[in-house]
């Protein structure tokens, strides 16, 4: 386990945790940033291929701990399994969002322009709203956001992000012991 | 095998070793009290739950076995929180049960219901809800583990009524041994890495003003030996601080005391002035850095500790090796050997000398009383060190007392000091010595008290006096909150805001009296022998001793609060002397 100081330098760094699928291990989790002074700036759960884990995606802020700490102290929980610490550089991220937008019938083209150009979804119309979504990395989230902040976001629900490492390119050296 | 849950939880403490529980019944806890009358397990029925819990940590502090308390649910789960956080921050192995509203009612609000999971949750290594009484072997035998290996510290085991009433078929369970441990996210580590310790000993060898800061992590990892062997084959004299008192003898010439806030002037200064800082088992407490920027500024740290955490958390270490003190240091000393052992280290004479010199100008001081003063706390705390046994366990309370205490003893055996380091528990002395008394009935008992602690919790005296605990109580009363009244008078111009406690009152000979001791009061000099010397025949119940001691005494050395070490005041008598 990797106990460097976040990638991101005075940013956020991205925590991917393993941890038993067991009742209060969220709690725990979340009690032990409030007591130790460290932010979580967005947490995903879900549980994973195997049912007696779940994986937390936690992206925590680095400025009010040093991150060192922060995944010390997480490794200590006892049913916290395994932590990986990810590089936005060396791993895949995703997150989705949802957002219902204004939309006059006059204009509603403009906003469809935008979820082709961002291959976003369509998932409900109103007379004068429509709901739509994105999964992306959170900067292409971000720009998505933004462009349709203009037209008068009605409601939005952005996931937080989850990520998996990157994937090797090249092809094992048969040579190697 | 069919039986019950509660029958199950019984035979699942028998298993994991235990002797003696600490509790006291009630109603969600109480089928667990039937199995109890049938099993080998001896109960002590304590008269607050609070001092369940200390008395546990009392057993684990004299035995290092794990202490066990068991409570009901509720308001008892509540009083044992204390306690919790007590072991939690002094790593103190200690498992506990509490009993719970039957499964189905929880989250209802029901009669003496609370979250005790999540009220533990931050005071615990770990804590469980039961919710099946096919978990209870299993959850017995993972909490114990967890509670005494790794950084050892206190467990909880929440177990709702339902899954050990006899009458409710919920309870019903097939037994089984469990044969490991359900623990996928629990490896705690033991060995140090070898690379690192060899670094560790090239900067050992290259030091030339070293100091070993030893922590209570000596005496979890029953390493004091070891540390002996380290500190007689380097020649590297040896601090100990307050939870390590014991943990290296006082009276070996590399000795030199408690350091920190209230440590002895030679401890404070040679850690200042060190250029090689051997931290084992220690944690870099505020109150032993005192203000951490200005701490040990010259020194390079080697930090040893099993709690990875620990390493860099306060101070950054140039060597950090994560693992179990007693194995580190028996390779450290390997590695030193390899290099040429005592050969391999520098003259250190020039540093001997300065040490010395620090000793002979600034030993640890006080004025005898006058004619027609009170007593001296410290002068009560020599008489009562050299009356007593060398191998007598002592417990303290938290205060001025406390710090008397861990100054003025020759603490030559490891386990003999009992106290609340992290937590600075008032109350904590009588219950955590009759604890250690249960664990060492072979030895002799004291505790240390404080008039406002012993107020907290003296009603244990009765527990003790009850099962047969002939603990030996000397109460320094001095009429005061007396570590609050020195802060007042030292840092809030002598202006003293609700720290009289009185004098007479209570009548602590009657009230000891009354709760099944021998009561004695001492008032002058010439009587402080004596009534050491009758408290020590007296062996068939507990003795309280009242020492009426003088109210404006002060504990020195003293670094004051967020300020360097270097500032470190000494006794008044001797603020003239060169430093
Ligand atoms: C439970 C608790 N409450 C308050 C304190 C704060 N406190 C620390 S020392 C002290 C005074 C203790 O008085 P006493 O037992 O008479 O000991 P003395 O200092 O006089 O020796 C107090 C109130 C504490 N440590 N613990
Ligand atoms: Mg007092």
């Amino acid at each position: 386990m990797s106990a460097s100081s976040g990638p991101n330098g005075g940013g956020t760094t991205t925590l991917v945790v393993r941890v038993e699928n067991k009742a209060g291990v969220l709690a725990r989790v979340a009690g032990l940033f409030a007591r130790r002074g460290f932010n979580i700036e967005s947490l995903a759960v879900a549980p994973t291929e195997d049912e007696r884990f779940s994986r937390l995606t936690i992206v925590v802020g680095v400025d009010a701990a040093p991150m060192e700490q922060v995944v010390k102290q997480l490794d200590k929980l006892v049913n916290v399994v395994e932590i990986r610490e990810l590089n936005p550089s060396a791993s895949v991220e995703r997150e989705l969002v949802m957002v219902t937008v204004q939309a006059d019938p006059a204009i509603r083209g403009q906003i469809l322009d935008l979820v082709r150009v961002f291959q976003a979804t369509v998932l409900n119309v109103g007379y004068d709203e429509i709901m739509v979504s994105l999964t992306g990395s959170p900067s292409r989230v971000d720009d998505f956001e933004d462009l349709l902040r203009p037209y008068g976001i009605v409601d939005v629900q952005r996931t937080g992000k989850v990520a998996l490492p990157k994937l090797v390119k090249s092809a094992p050296d048969p040579l190697a012991p | 095998m069919n039986m019950n849950g509660g029958q199950a939880l019984m035979k699942a403490l028998e298993n994991e070793g235990v002797d003696l529980l600490f509790g006291l019944p009630g109603g969600a806890i109480l089928p667990v009290y039937d199995p109890l009358i049938d099993s080998s397990i001896r109960h002590v029925l304590v008269r607050h739950e609070q001092g369940a819990g200390h008395m546990a940590e009392g057993y684990a502090h004299a035995t290092g076995r794990p202490g066990v308390a068991m409570v009901t649910s509720g308001p008892a789960a509540t009083n044992i929180v204390t306690p919790l956080c007590d072991a939690y921050m002094d790593s103190i192995p200690m498992v506990v049960v509490t009993g719970q509203v039957p499964y189905a009612a929880i989250g209802t609000d029901a009669f003496q219901e609370c979250d005790t999971t999540g009220i533990t949750m931050s005071v615990t290594k770990h804590n469980y809800l039961v919710t099946e009484a096919a978990d209870i072997p299993q959850v017995i035998h993972d909490a114990f583990h967890i509670a005494t290996t790794g950084r050892p510290g206190p467990v909880l085991v929440d177990i709702p009524k339902d899954i050990v009433d006899p009458n409710n078929p919920r309870s019903a369970m097939e037994w089984y041994t469990p044969d490991s441990h359900d623990l996928p996210g629990y490896h705690p580590n033991r060995a140090g890495d070898s690379e690192l310790i060899r670094q560790a000993a090239k900067l050992v060898c290259e030091a030339e003003r070293p100091v070993i800061y030893s922590g209570g992590g000596i005496l979890k990892a029953r390493a004091a030996e070891a540390l002996l062997e380290l500190a007689e084959l380097t020649g590297i004299p040896v601090v100990t601080t307050l939870m390590n008192r014991g943990g290296f003898p006082d009276d070996h010439p590399l000795c030199l005391g408690m350091p920190g806030m209230h440590g002895n002037y030679t401890a404070v200064t040679a850690m200042q002035e060190a250029d090689l800082l051997i931290a084992l088992g220690a944690r870099f407490d505020d109150r032993v850095t005192g203000k951490v920027a200005g701490f040990a500024p010259l020194a390079k740290i080697i930090h040893v500790d099993i709690d990875s955490a620990e390493l860099g958390k306060v101070r950054r270490p140039d060597v950090a090796i994560q693992g179990d003190c007693r194995l580190v240091i028996e390779d450290l000393v390997k590695a030193l050997g390899e290099l040429g052992g005592n050969e391999s280290q520098p003259d250190r004479n020039r540093w001997r000398s300065r040490i010395s010199g620090w000793q002979e100008r600034f030993p640890l001081t006080y004025e005898q009383s006058k004619d027609d003063e009170l007593l001296k706390p410290q002068y009560v705390l020599e008489q009562l060190r050299d009356a007593t046994p060398d191998d007598t366990i002592v417990a303290s309370g938290v205060g001025q007392h406390q710090m008397w205490t861990s100054q003025y003893w020759k603490f030559n055996h490891p386990y003999t000091w009992v106290n609340s380091g992290g937590l600075g528990t008032m109350g904590f002395a009588i219950p955590a010595a009759i604890g250690a008394k249960a664990g060492r009935p072979d030895r002799m008992v004291w505790a240390v008290d404080g008039d406002g602690c012993f107020q907290m919790t003296a009603q244990e005296l009765v527990t003790a006096a009850t099962e047969g605990f002939p603990i030996k109580v000397a109460l320094i009363n001095n009429a005061y909150l007396g570590m609050v009244r020195q802060w007042q008078e030292m840092f809030y111009q002598e202006r003293y805001s609700e720290v009289y406690l009185t004098r007479d009152v209570p009548d602590y000979k009657l009230w000891a009296e009354a709760l099944g001791c021998v009561g004695l009061r001492v008032e002058s000099p010439e009587e402080v022998g004596p009534a050491i010397d009758q408290a020590n025949e007296i062996d068939d119940r507990p003795v309280v001793v009242e020492f009426r001691c003088e109210a404006g005494e002060n504990v020195y050395p003293m670094v004051p609060a967020g300020m360097s070490n270097s500032d470190v005041v000494v006794d008044p008598s001797q603020q003239d002397r060169p430093r």
